[in-house]
């Protein structure tokens, strides 16, 4: 079985953005970038299942700029196989997206797709759903358990109310969870083993996918700061300031 | 500062420690300075990430290459994560690995390296003694040949990791007086003859288990002489070389650190009625304290490009260590009046790096020896 998973190079998790002071964005410069970390739940739940046997071939492919090579390489010392590399310097929206790993998927032709349930600079949860849209494939998102039976595939999904199991025919889309696994901390051995793993250069022309945007940014603020909490001595007080402070209830 | 050496498998190394570090060691660096140990686990986890194999090939669960670059970096992450004493202990088998890789006999290779470096057994160096450290050449403990054996008597203090190993390296005298007496052997914990007691209540590396270790008509094979005999000074004089660079990489990363820890406090504390980071005396004080860090940082940079080469510049690193170690005392005396009586308190990672400067100071070298040997290996 051959698995494909998608990755995004982002601000590191540990970084406290910056709006920039014009308003377009958030500030990238001199920032530290790593991989999404559901993308790396995603590529570590692929590497357990080629050592457990079940997948034959792992492929990573990532749409941005020539920098998200290192994203690719962190994936390849994580276990993957081989890279892709779709250059381009725009931000690419989930459909433009989504369009663009529909090329890729009908030249690699993988059995699954793996990817995070989102990314955490934009938040937007659509790539995977709009995927398998476009692909016709069954999806399992906000995946926290995966199991191969047969030609079948049983995604447990995290689910407001709980857990939800389902049963999905392959060839399927599935986009991981934080509990689905505990990515593992590439060595330095497997470092130096990535480097020497291929990657293939890429453009969205390529795939001849339309990606241009088609929402416009009209400004980027700072959230308001939150204020310190209080305590409260009675559940009368309580219900108060609910009323009227927080203007809750 | 902008490092002109990295590239893109050191940064990745790098970032894998740190990752790693930052989640599983960070926050419990307290609970397990106070229990005095750490889980046994982390020696296989620290092990995994590859960071104890340069320079030992790969056929021994080695690197197969070396990078004093990427020895900087692992230093310097395991120095800001101000975990000295866990960092100490799963650390002692690094400073025992380049004598047993280039001097231990093949079948012993084989055998123990590949433990070593998985982190499933312990290892640490005996050198020092009751009588002395920084006298190496003058050490007491004696080993004398009976029939295919070697026979060991003394003792060794101060062993790091010396309560978990497994294996040691052990110098002792099998010929007459001075650095040209001295062999060095390898030594297994379940040998009979052998026995060992920690040494407790330490200023710092709480952590650590650090031991005594006797030797008492303790007796190894033969083949358990470990290169030429009577040539050990030489081989402990050059394998301290890899250890005190990995020193000065540890001590700019408690140093940056402790910059950090101030930056954080001293922005968020009050006092007449501003921010501390807004009055001058404390402003040049984080000055001052960066400027010493890019120092430490250009230094360690510099002579693991000269490493790199093949060289082995004693005298560059023996300054470097004193460097990093003095600088070290001055920084971290500076973040502690930064925070005041906070810092006081036990529990937090600028009290524990100060109390943990001491040991950077005199260990492996003290600062007064590293003075002595660069003036000697300057040639005055
Ligand atoms: C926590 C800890 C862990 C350690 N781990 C290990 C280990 O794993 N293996 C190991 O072998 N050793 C270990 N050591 C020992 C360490 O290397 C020695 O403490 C160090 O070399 C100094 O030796 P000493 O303590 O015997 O001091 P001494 O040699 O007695 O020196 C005392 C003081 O006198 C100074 N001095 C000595 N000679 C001179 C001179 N000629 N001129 C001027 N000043 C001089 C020294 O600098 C020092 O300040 C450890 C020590 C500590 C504290």
């Amino acid at each position: 079985m051959k698995i494909l998973v998608p990755v995004k190079r982002v601000v590191d998790y540990n970084v406290k953005i910056r709006v920039k002071a014009d308003q377009t964005g958030v500030d990238l410069a001199n920032v530290k970038m790593s991989m999404n970390p559901f993308c790396e739940i995603a590529v570590e739940e692929a590497v357990r299942l080629q050592e457990a046997g079940t997948a034959t071939e792992i492929i990573v492919v990532s749409v941005g700029p020539t920098q998200a090579q290192e994203t690719i390489r962190t994936a390849l010392a994580m276990g993957a196989d081989r890279g892709i590399l779709v250059q381009t310097d725009d931000q690419i929206e989930p459909l433009g997206l989504a369009k663009i790993l529909k090329g890729v998927i009908e030249e690699e032709k993988p059995d699954m797709v793996i990817l995070g349930k989102q990314a955490i600079d934009g938040d937007n949860n659509q790539t995977g759903q709009m995927l398998a849209a476009l692909l016709g494939w069954s999806q399992g998102t906000f995946a926290s358990e995966i199991a191969l039976d047969g030609d079948k595939l049983t995604v447990t999904r995290e689910i407001d109310g709980g857990l939800q199991t389902i049963k999905l025919a392959m060839p399927a889309i599935v986009t991981a969870d934080l509990r689905l696994n505990e990515p593992r901390y590439a060595s330095l051995p497997n470092i130096m083993k990535a480097k020497k793993k291929p990657i293939d250069e890429k453009t969205i022309a390529d795939y001849s996918a339309d990606a241009a945007p088609r929402l416009e940014i009209v400004k980027v603020t700072e959230p308001a700061e939150r204020e310190a909490g209080i305590k409260v001595e009675t559940v009368n007080e309580l219900v108060d300031k609910l009323k009227n402070v927080a203007g809750v209830i | 500062m902008i490092n002109p050496f990295e590239n893109e498998q050191r940064r990745a190394f790098k970032d894998s420690i740190a990752k790693f570090l930052e989640a599983e060691v960070w926050p419990h660096v307290d609970a397990w300075d106070e229990a005095g140990a750490y889980p046994h686990e982390m020696n296989e986890k620290i092990c995994a990430l590859g960071v104890f194999g340069f320079d030992i090939p790969e056929e021994y669960g080695g690197l197969g290459f070396d990078d004093a670059h990427m020895r900087k970096a692992s230093g310097v992450e395991m120095g800001r994560s101000s975990a000295g004493g866990l960092m100490a202990s799963v650390g002692s088998r690094s400073i025992m690995l380049k004598p047993l890789t280039e001097l231990a006999n093949d079948e012993i290779r084989q055998r123990v390296l590949p433990e070593l470096l998985s982190g499933r057994k312990g290892g640490a160096l005996g050198i020092t003694e009751p009588g002395g450290g920084s006298d190496v050449a003058n050490m007491k403990t004696t080993a004398r040949k009976d029939g295919d054996e070697w026979v060991l008597n003394g003792q060794k203090m101060f062993i790091t990791g010396g309560m978990q190993a497994s294996y040691f390296v052990i110098g002792a005298r099998t010929g007459g007086d001075g650095m040209g007496g001295i062999s060095l052997f390898f030594v297994e914990a379940d040998t009979p003859g052998f026995s060992r007691t920690p040494i407790e209540r330490k200023m710092g590396w709480w952590a650590s288990d650090t031991a005594t270790l006797y030797f008492d008509e303790c007796r190894i094979p033969a083949a358990n002489l470990m290169g030429e005999e009577h040539k050990g000074f030489y081989a402990i004089m050059n394998n301290f070389n890899n250890e005190r660079f990995w020193m000065a990489a540890q001590m700019l990363g408690m140093s940056m650190r402790l910059f950090d820890e101030c930056v954080a406090y001293a922005t968020d504390r009050q006092t007449f009625n501003k921010p501390l980071i807004k009055h001058q005396v404390i402003r040049h004080k984080l000055a001052d304290m960066s400027a010493k860090i890019d120092a430490m940082d250009a230094y360690l940079n510099q002579v693991a490009e000269i490493i790199n080469t093949g060289d082995t510049p004693v005298a560059e690193i023996s300054k470097l260590k004193f460097f990093c170690s003095t600088n070290l005392e001055w920084i971290a005396s500076e973040a502690m009046q930064i925070f005041g009586g906070a810092g006081y308190l036990r529990g937090n990672a600028v009290e524990r790096i100060y109390r943990e400067v001491k040991v950077q100071a005199i260990g492996g070298g003290s600062q007064e020896i590293m003075r002595d040997l660069t003036v000697k290996q300057m040639g005055l």
